[in-house]
């Protein structure tokens, strides 16, 4: 029997980060490896470090200590803090995606749904205009909005349109990695099925690597492959989500899970 | 002397500023040396980095922002005693704000004046760049409202210069695409964005499109100053100035059916004027001097016709 070809590189590797704005404020001794076309799910608490964690991985806060190592594209590995700030962002731009909680974070609310998208492509060199404003009609209807509604503003879209398009908008340069904070967090629950449904397509269409920050643990049995379970800073429990949500070994795991509310 | 030597020979207007300081109230120019050097030390510096823009320590001037103060501080700064000033807005020499700078340097500066382009050596200007073209012995100061091109799309400022720094210029053409989008070309009509130097992304200033061609490789020095933002910027003669566009909407200028009601000229920038009551309009050429120049020259080639056709007739 031929065996698939496994990719055994990781695509990220965490090691031993820190970042503390005081004691047990922030993250610490945070190991992980994330593999490409793997979603990683990071839960806790508010206050446990997870968004403090992100902003490490996107680039946006330095760690104090600790080391973040990127595989490129080209099969470079880069300590994405030792590299300039420049080949940083050039990084952030082409092979990371950032999505945001809010909508209105990670879009220009006074552009167009188009150039939103567009403006990515622009970002990394795009000068033709027919060719943007067909990627960005494509995009468009991968997530589900009207490619009519391409020259319209985002306030003019609901709030579940405005996080399927922050999507497109990210996914349009295609990332190798997706940084998500809570994409679900304050829309409705058949808005968030929906957005659910569309990552987990995407995720496997176009083998993504995720890494997201959530705390709703539906969210994360649905979506993730594995858990990394935050409390006070440190990461207390990390493993397969069934595995951890179905028998959680540390007793704040135990509690996160026995607090889910089932209608 | 051309306009690098000028740039250097500044120095040397501070002695000669000495026997006017005695006789007038105010220093040479209004602006004290001291305040001068520093401007003058900033636009080294902005020649050096074409299309970078420069902070530099703005002082109040006798007139509000916004009026052209930082043109005025520019010109303060390199004017000499030998030069000739000439100051335009919106092309023309007899608006308000032309002739209230070019009085204010009269009386401050005792320098001599003209409203002719070819003999001017320094030229403020605001909204346009002459239609006769410029000599490398020529300077011109723009005055500029906001000398930050991202400043539109991005409010920080610590943002646009890291932007300006490592060359995301990417979303400059956001603006532009929206512009198709909504009009089917690009609409953005004046303060149009140029590369300068294939490095800088730079707001000339808000002269109309029409004039950008102008700014890529000119022989002339020319110099922006923004007074309420503080930030001064130059492009130096003969250097790279190229329009943003897209490879299937190409960069185009403004254009008119009509010519010039006066002069007739077809090439020139026309500013569409209301003559009356019932909506008529004329369009005119917005450079008065290259107007009325063509109008003198048309003028003389009719009086000299018809006295070579009254000479003729002598001679039947």
């Amino acid at each position: 029997m031929k065996m698939p070809v496994v990719e055994t590189q990781p695509l990220l590797t965490v090691n031993n980060v820190q970042k503390l704005y005081a004691i047990n404020r922030g993250c610490q001794d945070v190991n992980f490896s994330l593999y490409p076309g793997e979603v990683l799910g990071i839960v806790g608490e508010s206050g446990s470090g997870k968004s403090t964690l992100l902003n490490c991985l996107s680039g946006q806060a330095a760690p104090n200590s600790g080391d973040i190592i990127y595989h490129t594209r080209a099969g470079e590995d880069l300590n994405i803090y030792d590299i300039n700030e420049a080949k940083r962002r050039l990084l952030m731009r082409s092979e990371f995606g950032i999505v945001k909680q809010h909508p209105r974070d990670g879009l220009r609310m006074r552009v167009s749904a188009g150039a939103n998208i567009g403006e990515r492509l622009m970002a990394v060199g795009d000068r033709h205009y027919g060719h943007i404003r067909d990627v960005a009609s494509n995009w468009l209807e991968q997530v589900e909005i009207d490619a009519e509604r391409v020259d319209h503003l985002p306030s003019e879209f609901s709030g579940g349109m405005q996080q399927r398009l922050q999507i497109a908008r990210v996914l349009a340069t295609h990332p190798r990695l997706v940084l998500m904070d809570e994409p679900t967090g304050g829309l409705d629950v058949s808005v968030q099925a929906k957005i659910l449904d569309l990552i987990r397509t995407l995720v496997a269409d176009l083998n993504l690597s995720v890494i997201m920050v959530t705390h709703d643990l539906a969210v994360a049995r649905l979506l993730c492959h594995r858990l990394i379970v935050m409390q006070k800073s440190r990461v207390v429990e990390s493993g397969l989500t069934d595995q951890i949500l179905d028998d959680p070994q540390h007793a704040y795991t135990q509690l996160l899970v026995s607090s889910v509310l089932t209608p | 002397m051309n306009s690098m030597d000028s740039m250097n020979s500044m120095d040397n207007t501070e002695s000669a500023n000495v026997s006017h300081a005695q006789q007038s109230n105010y220093n040479f120019a209004y602006l004290d040396e001291q305040s001068k050097r520093t401007i003058r030390r900033g636009l080294l510096k902005a020649v050096a980095i074409p299309g970078h823009q420069v902070p530099f320590a703005g002082r109040e001037m006798p007139m509000p922002y916004g009026w052209g103060t930082g043109g005025v501080q520019l010109t303060a700064s390199i004017l000499g005693e030998k030069d000739v000033l000439k100051v335009i807005d919106q092309g023309s020499d007899d608006t308000t704000n032309a002739v209230s700078i070019r009085r204010f340097f009269e009386r401050t500066a005792a320098v001599k004046t003209t409203t002719a382009t070819e003999e001017a050596t320094v030229i403020q200007t605001r909204h346009r760049i002459p239609e006769q073209s410029l000599s490398n012995d020529q300077i011109l100061i723009f005055q500029v409202p906001i000398p930050d091109p991202l400043r539109f799309i991005e409010p920080s400022e610590t943002e646009t210069q890291k932007m300006h720094a490592l060359e995301e210029y990417g979303v400059m053409h956001v603006k532009l695409y929206e512009d198709i989008a909504h009009y089917g070309h690009i609409a953005t009509t004046y303060a149009y964005p140029a590369l300068v130097n294939e490095r800088y992304v730079m707001d000339p200033s808000p002269i109309p499109k029409f004039d950008n061609p102008k700014l890529h490789m000119n022989e002339a020095l020319l110099l922006f100053g923004a007074g309420r933002e503080k930030r001064l910027y130059a492009v130096p003669p003969y250097t790279k100035v190229k329009s943003l566009d897209f490879d299937d909407h190409p960069f185009e200028i403004q254009q008119w059916e009509e010519n010039c009601a006066l002069c007739g000229s077809d090439n020139s920038f026309l500013d569409e004027v209301i003559v009356d009551d019932e909506g008529t309009r004329m369009y005119v050429c917005s450079d008065s001097h290259y107007c009325s120049q063509r109008v003198a020259e048309q003028e003389q080639e009719q009086v000299s016709s018809s006295h070579s056709q009254n000479k003729s007739e002598d001679l039947a």
